[in-house]
């Protein structure tokens, strides 16, 4: 059943079970059928570890274009890395509990230091 | 990614599995029995009925909507009203197996009962309207149901003189429009809640209120028998969907959400609150008595498909568990007050 969960969310700009990039990754914890944040902001090519801590199965999937996935069914106990390859924002849900909702912002890599000199440019 | 990576998270996954199942078993009925306290503060009543920011539910606003909710004018053939299915004589619902609309037409699925709905997310079977507002209109427009195209709707309410005093008073200056429609049949289905039960006197500590047989099933109902997985809270539902294992070829909110496998014959987990009122059940009305809807989830769904929620599985329940569990959910009654239905505007 993982390997077919899996399969199905290989997607362009996605990737899952990933796990030999050094970069840090963002945790959001699924409990009480809830997100433990309403936003998550990550740099392109980095990850979110989805990680059920309820005692119910969560599903996950995105109809953000370019961001398009989905992990048919997550167990409870379960951790999910999630890819974010490219800019954007993914709006994330669960099939199963409609009110669990996610923004992912997909900052561009080194964005912060840009914003930064773009800022000194203003008036 | 290479089916190694793959392999890796299934071992990784293995423990986990493994540890669940072992808790489960090896958790002690004392135990449970102790966590008892926690477990009834989560079933308190809350202390308000919420509505949305643009649409505080006054009185003149829950007055024009229970007209509205009652006029069978509100539909193509003049003789259906929302209250025609949603009979408050009938847990607002119809005790069919599945909705009669339009031309005597049976529909596809049960009607719902609107009890307690201020409190829900993602209305319809399906969930496929985001907000009571949207949802009100869905049925009157529909070809099925009232038959009543909004465009046609709105000037035969202009034309009914004394609705414009009671739409003024309810919403000034905005006149009759498919969003005023909307907002205070909404206002009025806001109101419809649930009184107090014998369960609810027992949460709040009069032991006497419900008997062993029912307080053993509350138990059953949130640890053997799982039911709590979704029914739970002070409404018992969490407004979610999930395959149940109920046979037929109903997609429901797969249709909502297309290539989803967990939404592919999933539904609104519907409230327990006076449910003894409601038979017969599931959203095509499938099941005829709460025992049935019992057995169904003893034997883990009678339909297996992909789509079958993990929650899913088969309870082993004995007879007398079975019989505590409905039990409990008779408790959930509330001897509501009649309700009023108004002299409607000429």
């Amino acid at each position: 059943m993982t390997l077919r969960h899996a399969a199905a969310a290989l997607v362009a700009g996605l990737s899952l079970f990933a796990t030999d990039q050094a970069a840090a990754d963002e945790v959001v914890v699924q409990r009480d059928k809830s997100f433990s944040q309403e936003q998550v902001v990550v740099s392109a090519g980095e990850q979110v570890v989805f990680s059920n801590r309820d005692t119910v199965t969560h599903n996950l999937f995105s109809r953000s274009p370019g961001f398009e996935f989905e992990v048919k069914a997550q167990l409870p106990g379960q951790d999910t890395p999630v890819r974010f390859e490219r800019p954007g924002v993914a709006e994330v849900r669960c099939a199963i509990h409609p009110y669990m909702r996610l923004r992912v912002v997909v900052e561009e890599k080194g964005i912060q230091e840009k914003g930064i000199e773009e800022k000194g440019g203003e008036p | 990614m290479s089916r190694g990576t793959v392999r890796i998270a299934l071992l990784a996954l293995a423990p986990l599995l493994v540890a669940s199942v072992i808790g489960a078993a090896a958790r002690p009925a004392s135990e449970a029995q102790s966590d008892l306290a926690a477990l009834k503060a989560k079933y308190r009543r809350p202390a308000s009925v919420p509505h949305p920011p643009d649409n505080a539910p006054t009185e003149a606003r829950v007055r024009l909507g229970r007209s509205l909710f009652f006029d069978p004018r509100l539909s193509g053939s003049g003789v259906m009203s929302c209250g025609t299915c949603h009979n408050p004589g009938l847990s607002w619902t119809d005790g069919l197996e599945r909705g009669v609309g339009h031309g005597m037409k049976t529909l596809a699925r049960r009607t719902p009962t609107i009890l307690n709905v201020a409190w829900a997310e993602a209305l319809f079977w399906d969930g496929r309207a985001d907000t009571l507002e949207e949802q009100a209109l869905g049925p009157i427009s529909s070809g099925d149901e009232m038959n009543m195209p909004l465009e046609v709707l709105v000037p035969r309410l202009r034309a009914i003189g004394e609705y414009a005093a009671l739409f003024e008073a309810a919403y000034p200056g905005e006149g009759v429009t498919e969003q005023t429609i909307a907002k205070a049949i909404a206002s009025f289905e806001r109101t419809v809640v649930s009184e107090r039960a014998p369960f609810d006197a027992w949460i709040e500590g009069d032991e006497s209120a419900i008997d062993a047989e029912a307080k053993a099933g509350f138990v059953l109902f949130n640890e053997k028998a799982r039911c709590a997985s979704c029914h739970s809270g002070w409404r018992f539902t969490d407004d979610s969907f999930h395959d149940i294992g109920v046979a037929g070829e109903d997609r429901g909110r797969g249709a909502v959400l297309k290539d989803i496998e967990v939404a592919q014959f999933a539904f609104k987990t519907p409230t327990l609150r006076n449910v003894d009122r409601r038979a017969p059940y599931m959203h095509d009305g499938s099941e005829k008595t709460l025992e049935d809807v019992i057995a169904l989830y003893d034997l883990g769904g009678r339909a297996r498909r992909p789509s079958l929620s993990a929650e899913i599985v088969p309870l082993e329940l004995t007879e007398r568990e079975s019989r505590q569990l409905v039990a409990f959910m008779r408790t959930l009654t509330s001897d509501d007050a009649p309700v009023a239905i108004p002299s409607l505007p000429r």
